[in-house]
């Protein structure tokens, strides 16, 4: 290897240890307060490592608090939203991949309009439309919210996806026979699995990580999602600090695990179509 | 295009029915993205914006009188007001740039080949996953002197004349909910510039190479004009997010010191649920949607011209 | 087995016309090549017959049924692509059993159906491979396979070799053929390759710019190009073309060409004295004679060694004239030479519109 080359691969090593460090660091912050017992807690705060570690925190969330519901509630709602956002996403994105229509400008401007709504303004005539419904406070509600909120860029997602996929794969099964239906289900949403993977986590982490809706439409325990009920931490456990960091490293969990195997296909499925666009 | 050239040149034969049922296929398919966006966006919208022109006070059965134009008067008149559009277009100004530039190195850097690639992108993308309030309330700690070390860092650095909390420092305190939004938005522009550089002809480097460019030449005559319509749409995207985009500054700061980090999307939010004044709230929120917009559709003019040219 | 009759097929894109009224029939069984430069308009008329294009106006017929306004399942053709739009998910059976599977077909049918194609194709081994992992040429193979195993009505190649290496095209240009004298299926062919065109047509069919030019056999454009764009897209080295003035008063039948030359011309031309007309004579019909033999004058620039034989470009009354000869060391550059147009092989355009005159 030529001195040059060694020299740029070093710095490039480097570089990325940094970005590394700078984005886990955080996470390493968070877990590290979740692991302190409180009575260390101010006097050792700027130390790397307590000197004594306890899972105190984690057992009182997980027994004594109403985490595990909340833990439940935001399961239900992240995992429905995703997998509904994706069914909606995945017809409309086709339509818009696929198809040269009068409507399509005014579709794509509506949905990249919806993405400047400044949504505080949304929610008091969003609550008033839902409560004669009994669509607040429950999880439907939030789900519907959700859903409606993420189908835009969703769909956009999706639409780069399909324009990655030939056109020329769904002509030979219509030749073959098959409706565009069957050419859709059979060819062509095979092949766009992993942009359906990315899109599914995407939104999963978008509809985990949602505050402002779920501190709006929800006001009982039993329909928070834990958003909110990390938030609960504060005014009941006086600033239970240690609870509330051991509470958001166990809401970490999955929104990371899902991200960490899907954030590959997010960038492999937007390689093929985005340019494009 | 198709539309037009379904248009018959001579008569058209086919059966009524068929040429509806080929023409309404693809909104057939959007409909249902439509109609939930529509019933829980478009609506509440138009709501949103009567709000604006009218007197509405929550838990106040006497508010809802129309007042025409009173809020926008009083907007004029509000310095809170001023400052946060100011606040915003710094807030916004400085996160989506350092976001860029932060994440196109890291994308750059991820389009070289090497062992352990996928597990370093995987790591590099990980603050994405994080609730957005979440790393706030994390970062206002690691921002606090008594509990996180950021601030004993930048004072041995010498950059900080003591260990103090930036975030209660009216000069400084804007750059805390900067450097959380930062950290939290680097890996939403390293994917997306990360598939443009991947989608680039290899062959286009080499012949490149071969003519003498130095990476620097390469980088500015095939990568920049390949990325820029992508970079285009990414930065109006994100710019409009985060312009948008208080939960940080709610968490971290609540507009705090003296204002000094109230943005109109958090000074919004303290309209609305502080002070249950939603006509405000709405008339200031239609006056960003506004200034959004104008905002986007010059992006968009400006990709078209440079799609042009390439 | 099946015909297609194209009647007044017209093709528009909002108000860019593609295709300006085509009006074909082709027989049962019969091999047409469709073929001229990319944008001339054959793919379009290819996706029309497949159900894949929407028709303008104008009505489709295959086997005699009407078919404008069925969808491609319906109409029971088979296509193969330029890209083969092999399903990258399926193994090369699976790929092939699609369209059947589709059907109903019974199980043991279509593995009898797979078996035969592969047999065919020489597929045989690969059968349980994904495309993934297949050469272009297997990749081709598996893409006439899918056509095949179907037996439908007529088959459709939209310029199925263009992404094969050059030795490789011309052994599937000899299969494709042999498929077809096996098979005699109803097949259109579209290509920009004139010897694709030359090699596997029973009818060359030769478009520009949306509108017919020619219908004829390979022999019958080579020998009789209608005109000049004909005359100009097939032969290559390409035809020599020179711009000239007819003469019939005062001699013989006559074109003058630049520089004082006449090239008398045969009887029975549809022009009148003085009209500008283009000369056309194909490179290996000129005819080279070292020294001054009889003819025009010329002084070789240029000498291209083709192993097979070797083209020559002289320059002659400010033109360049390429003559092609089997013969080796006919002329090296530097050499003056003579060449001669021989009167029943001169092809006569009318200059301005380009029609065969004569």
């Amino acid at each position: 290897m030529r001195p040059k080359r060694l020299g740029f691969t070093i710095l490039h090593r480097a570089a990325i240890l940094a970005y590394i460090a700078f984005a886990l660091f955080p996470l390493f912050w968070l877990l590290k307060v979740s692991i302190t017992p409180n009575d260390l807690l101010y006097g050792e705060g700027v130390r790397m490592w307590p000197s004594r570690s306890t899972f105190d925190h984690y057992v009182f969330v997980l027994e004594h608090s109403d985490f595990p519901l909340f833990f439940r509630n935001s399961l239900i709602v992240s995992l429905s939203t995703a997998f509904i956002v994706t069914a909606l996403a995945s017809i409309a994105g086709y339509a818009l991949s696929r198809f040269a229509f009068r409507g399509k400008f005014w579709i794509v401007g509506l949905m990249l309009l919806t993405q400047m709504f400044p949504l505080v303004m949304l929610i008091a005539p969003i609550f008033k439309i839902l409560s004669p419904l009994g669509l607040t406070n429950s999880l439907t509600g939030l789900i519907i919210v959700y859903v409606a909120f993420n189908v835009p860029f969703a769909t956009f997602l999706m639409q780069s996806f399909f324009d990655g996929i030939p056109k020329d794969l769904e002509e030979a099964a219509m030749i073959d026979g098959a409706t565009r239906f069957k050419a859709f289900r059979q060819i062509i949403l095979p092949l766009t699995l992993p942009g359906i993977a990315a899109t599914l986590g995407f939104v999963f982490t978008a509809a985990w990580s949602e505050l402002l809706f779920a501190l709006m439409l929800i006001s009982g325990v039993d329909a928070s999602t834990f958003p909110v009920g990390l938030l609960s931490f504060v005014s009941k456990f006086s600033v239970d600090f240690g609870q509330m960091m051991a509470a958001g490293v166990l809401a970490l969990i999955p929104a990371c695990l899902f991200f960490f195997f899907i954030q590959r296909y997010l960038v492999q499925g937007l390689t093929a179509g985005a340019v494009k666009g | 295009m198709t539309e037009a050239a379904r248009a018959p040149i001579g008569r058209d034969r086919r059966p009524f029915m068929r040429r509806f049922a080929i023409a309404a296929e693809p909104y057939l398919y959007s409909a249902p993205a439509l109609i939930l966006i529509a019933a829980v966006m478009l609506v509440p919208l138009v709501i949103g914006i009567s709000y604006a022109f009218r007197n509405v006070i929550l838990l106040d059965p006497f508010s809802g009188g129309f007042v025409g134009l009173e809020h926008f008067r009083e907007m004029a008149k509000d310095k809170a007001f001023w400052l946060a559009l100011r606040n915003t277009v710094s807030w916004t100004g400085w996160s989506v740039l350092l976001q860029f530039v932060f994440g196109l190195i890291l994308a750059l850097l991820l389009d070289q080949p090497f062992k352990g690639r996928g597990l370093a992108q995987a790591l590099c993308f990980l603050p994405w996953a994080v609730p957005s309030f979440l790393s706030g309330l994390n970062w206002a700690w690691m921002f606090n002197p008594v509990i996180g070390p950021i601030p004993h860092w930048l004072y041995g650095l010498g950059i900080l004349p003591a260990p103090d909390n930036i975030l209660a420092d009216p000069k400084l305190a804007m750059w805390g909910p900067i450097v959380a939004n930062v950290w939290w938005g680097i890996p939403f522009f390293a994917i997306t510039l990360l598939a443009a550089l991947q989608a680039i002809p290899r062959d286009l480097y080499e012949a490149a190479a071969i003519d003498g460019a130095t990476p620097f030449q390469r980088f500015r005559s095939i990568t920049l004009p390949f990325l820029a319509p992508t970079i285009a749409i990414t930065v109006m995207l994100r710019t409009v997010w985060i312009a948008n985009f208080a939960d940080l500054i709610v968490v971290m700061t609540n507009g705090g010191p003296a204002d000094r980090t109230q943005i109109i999307a958090s000074y919004i939010f303290t309209q609305a649920f502080r002070r249950l004044d939603f006509g405000y709230a709405s008339a200031i929120a239609m006056v960003l949607l506004a200034l959004l917009l104008v905002y986007s559709l010059l992006i968009v003019l400006l990709r078209q011209t440079l799609l042009k040219e390439a | 087995m099946a015909s297609i009759d194209i009647a007044a097929i017209r093709k528009a894109y909002g108000s860019t016309h593609v295709l300006h009224g085509v009006d074909l029939t082709i027989k049962d069984g019969e091999f047409v090549v469709l073929v001229g430069p990319s944008g001339c308009g054959k793919s379009t008329l290819l996706r029309m017959i497949a159900g894949l294009e929407d028709i303008s106006s104008g009505e489709i017929r295959i086997g005699g049924r009407r078919v404008n306004d069925l969808d491609p399942k319906d109409r029971d053709i088979a296509m193969v692509f330029q890209s083969y739009a092999l399903y990258p998910h399926m193994t090369v059976a699976e790929n092939m059993s699609y369209s059947l599977r589709l059907r109903k077909t019974a199980k043991d049918k279509i593995s009898t159906a797979i078996a035969g194609a592969g047999a065919k194709l020489g597929l045989g081994a690969l059968m349980e491979r994904r495309p993934k992992a297949l050469s272009g040429g297997q990749r081709q193979r598996v893409a006439m396979g899918r056509a095949i195993v179907r037996a439908p009505k007529a088959f459709l190649f939209d310029e199925p070799l263009s992404n094969l290496d050059a030795r490789l095209r011309e052994q599937m240009r000899g299969e494709i053929k042999k498929l077809h004298q096996d098979l005699g299926a109803t097949s259109i062919y579209v290509t920009h390759d004139q010897i694709e065109a030359m090699t596997l047509a029973d009818r060359i069919v030769a478009m520009n710019a949306g509108i017919v030019q020619q219908v004829g056999s390979p022999l019958d454009l080579y020998d009789r190009p209608a005109n000049l764009f004909v005359a100009g897209f097939m032969g290559s080295p390409a035809m020599n073309m020179f711009a000239g003035t007819y003469r019939n008063s005062g001699g013989a039948p006559r074109v003058e060409l630049a520089e004082g030359v006449a090239v008398p011309v045969g009887e029975g031309i549809a022009a009148a004295d003085g009209a500008k007309v283009t000369l056309g004579i194909r490179p290996e019909h000129v005819v080279v004679t070292r020294g001054g033999g009889p003819g025009i004058q010329a002084f070789i620039d240029l000498v291209e060694p083709t192993g097979f034989g070797t083209i020559l470009h002289a320059s002659a009354f400010g033109s360049d004239v390429k003559a092609f000869s089997l013969e080796r060391g006919l002329a090296t550059r530097g050499d003056t030479v003579s060449v001669a147009f021989p009167v029943d092989r001169i092809h006569l355009f009318d200059h301005e519109h380009g029609a065969r005159i004569g």
